[in-house]
């Protein structure tokens, strides 16, 4: 049973068309990655999927329900979104930030558990010895564990997240991943964008491959995750390998890598190559 | 998960004394300055007895009445409505400026110079030179909230671009709106007659004077319902900072917050105006000095910036009339003086830290 799902979303900007006819079902329980080169249109899926501009054609729905015809305060209940971008007009200090995330439950009786839920939120997002700090001075894979622990403080089941771990360590993009699963073990239906194909391999349930607006594949990580589509999709050749787990029973980690020539050899960048 | 509490609670604990601190200092300090402005001026009364005239009003029978024949009348009749209009003001003007800095996401944004008070100023000029009375004693007030609320939108839909407003943007749209405004004040002052001319000056300088207990009536209640509105909105404004679509991801419909911000601005501008005229600054310094403070959360600043606002304008309204004997002040020429080199170096702060408002 899906809790989200896009049908035939076309979306255009002027004369150019970003999405033509997505179609997308996130269950509850599954982490689902959305990768594609740039401009195949990931973030205008993702903002779709969370309700900001109304697709030219098509409709979304979460929970069998048209996103706008939903109250806001319910869906921000529903869903939360975490975006590429942070920015914040005013010094908050990052505690603060994190209870903004409890917004949607203001007047609620859950209001009761906000400090225990954002104390939570800011331990999983690693940002508890931040909290006195405020916003503006913090690096930029700090501030994206703030705006992490915001979203985490929001409670959703459905949780959208616009490349979270770009700006992050080897360390927090790992945790994060980690702290997704779990989210999405507990019931969450989660759609993450990423960019490094490896990490969507490791932490994603499936693999939905963007390219001009369209879906080219969807399903699991070793199904879509080829070298032959990948290369097709990113127009560069791409190898795909399996690095055995080294534990019985638990099946190999895929890593995937762009072929590079030789350091020294003439860039073949921009050309249009098959392996 | 106890030593991550922990560290997480001791932060809000400091900041929660310096909240109830500056609330405390704040309300002394407007009590005190009211009842010392309350006393002083060419008929002095001293702080007891005007502490006692008030509390006999009030039915109790504690502490000296005015020993001086006149002293009761001149309180009454002349200081109150002054101080209590003064504190109104102040209050207006800041609580405007506090809620215009969070719709724009901009520190520099201020009822005076975006151009709300002038436009404001339009309004209530052409009431003065028309003597148009169609709403009583409220004419003038209604035709400023006109004005002003014309100015905010025509500001707010000028200078705002892709979600945001640039400093630069917004300051010169504010020249912009200031000297069109500028503009229909001078044909104003062109059409009207001597009183309305004089009346209409009076205007520009800004001043308390001659303020009487009908004005206060019809500034009272604008001002009272600007600022619970501007409290009610206050958390909404908080999620603002984070831009227009996380707010919107976090529950808040942006467009209704924006349109009933732009009101309660023009309600509270047009009240501070109506009566007094333009008093620059007020709504630039307070807020920033209480965000410098607490921080900027709207739920502190809002009430605290009103509560500074009232503050400040009684004191410089204690200036204007006590600093030359015999003369008056203007009290928007007091404010503009101190506001004008804050003005300058806020500007050069924000260049500084490129972005980061603190």
């Amino acid at each position: 049973m899906s809790v989200l799902r896009a049908e035939g979303v076309r979306v255009a900007y002027g004369a150019h068309t970003v999405l033509d006819g997505v179609d997308l079902e996130v269950a509850a329980g599954e982490v689902v990655a959305l990768v594609g080169p740039n401009g195949a249109g990931k973030s205008t899926l993702l903002s779709v999927l969370g309700g900001d501009p109304r697709p030219d054609a098509g409709r979304v729905l979460l929970d069998g329900v048209e996103l706008q015809a939903q109250d806001l305060r319910r869906l921000a209940r529903r869903r939360a979104v975490m975006l590429q971008e942070t920015r914040l007009s005013f010094p908050f200090r990052v505690e603060e930030v994190v209870h903004m995330g409890r917004h949607p439950w203001r007047g609620t009786p859950q209001e009761d558990g906000d400090d225990a839920v954002v104390a939570a939120a800011m331990a999983d997002a690693d940002v508890v010895h931040l909290a006195a700090r405020t916003f503006p001075t913090l690096s930029g894979g700090e501030k994206a564990r703030t705006s992490f622990a915001r979203t985490l403080a929001q409670q959703a089941p459905v949780l959208l997240l616009d490349e979270p771990t770009a700006a992050l360590d080897v360390r927090h993009q790992e945790a994060l991943l980690a702290r997704v699963r779990h989210a999405a073990q507990e019931g969450a239906a989660v759609v993450v964008v990423l960019h490094d194909l490896t990490l969507a391999a490791a932490w994603a349930d499936r693999v939905v491959v963007l390219a001009d607006g369209r879906v080219r594949a969807d399903g699991a990580p070793a199904d879509v995750l080829t070298s032959d589509l990948l290369s097709a999709v990113y127009q560069h050749p791409v190898d795909v390998w399996r690095r055995p787990s080294g534990v019985p029973g638990v099946p190999a980690d895929i890593v995937v890598l762009p072929v590079r020539a030789p350091r020294g050899a003439a860039p073949s960048a921009f050309t249009e190559e098959t392996p | 998960m106890s030593a991550p509490a922990g560290a997480v609670a001791a932060p809000q604990r400091g900041t929660a004394w310096r909240r109830s601190a500056l609330f405390v200092g704040l309300a002394v300090a407007l009590v005190v300055l009211a009842v010392v402005a309350a006393g002083t001026g060419q008929l002095r009364v001293p702080p007891a007895e005007v502490l006692g005239s008030v509390l006999h009003r009030l039915g109790l029978d504690v502490g000296p009445l005015p020993a001086h024949e006149h002293g009761e009348q001149a309180l009454w009749t002349i200081r109150f409505p002054r101080v209590v209009m003064a504190m109104l003001v102040g209050a207006a003007l800041a609580t405007g400026g506090a809620v215009l800095q969070g719709v724009f996401g901009n520190p520099l944004a201020d009822p005076g110079i975006v151009g709300v008070s002038s436009g404001a100023a339009v309004g209530a000029c052409l009431v003065i030179v028309t003597g148009w009375a169609f709403a009583g004693p409220w004419t003038i007030a209604l035709l400023a909230f006109v004005g002003g609320l014309a100015a905010t939108l025509l500001v707010y839909l000028t200078a705002r671009g892709g979600g945001r407003t640039e400093v630069v943007t917004l300051v010169l749209t504010g020249v912009a709106v200031n000297a069109v405004g500028g503009a229909a004040v001078a044909f104003l002052t062109f059409l009207g007659d001597t009183q309305a001319r004089e009346q209409i000056v009076f205007w520009q300088l800004g001043s308390l004077n001659g303020t009487r207990w009908v004005y206060v009536a019809v500034v009272a209640p604008l001002v009272l319902v600007g600022l619970v509105v501007a409290v009610l909105m206050s958390h909404r404004l908080d999620l603002l900072a984070l831009g227009e679509r996380p707010a919107r991801h976090l529950g808040v419909d942006v467009e209704r917050l924006r349109v009933g911000a732009v009101v309660v601005v023009a309600v509270l501008t047009a009240a501070a105006v109506a009566f007094c005229g333009v008093i620059g600054f007020v709504g630039l310094v307070v807020p920033h000095l209480v965000r410098m403070l607490v921080g900027p959360s709207h739920a502190v600043l809002v009430p605290a910036s009103a509560l500074g606002g009232a503050v400040l304008l009684v004191g410089a309204d204690l200036v204007a009339r006590t600093a030359v004997p015999y003369a008056d002040l203007p009290i928007g020429m007091l404010t503009a003086l101190v506001g004008g080199p804050f003005f300058f170096w806020l500007i050069r702060r924000t260049r500084r830290s490129a972005g980061g408002w603190a």
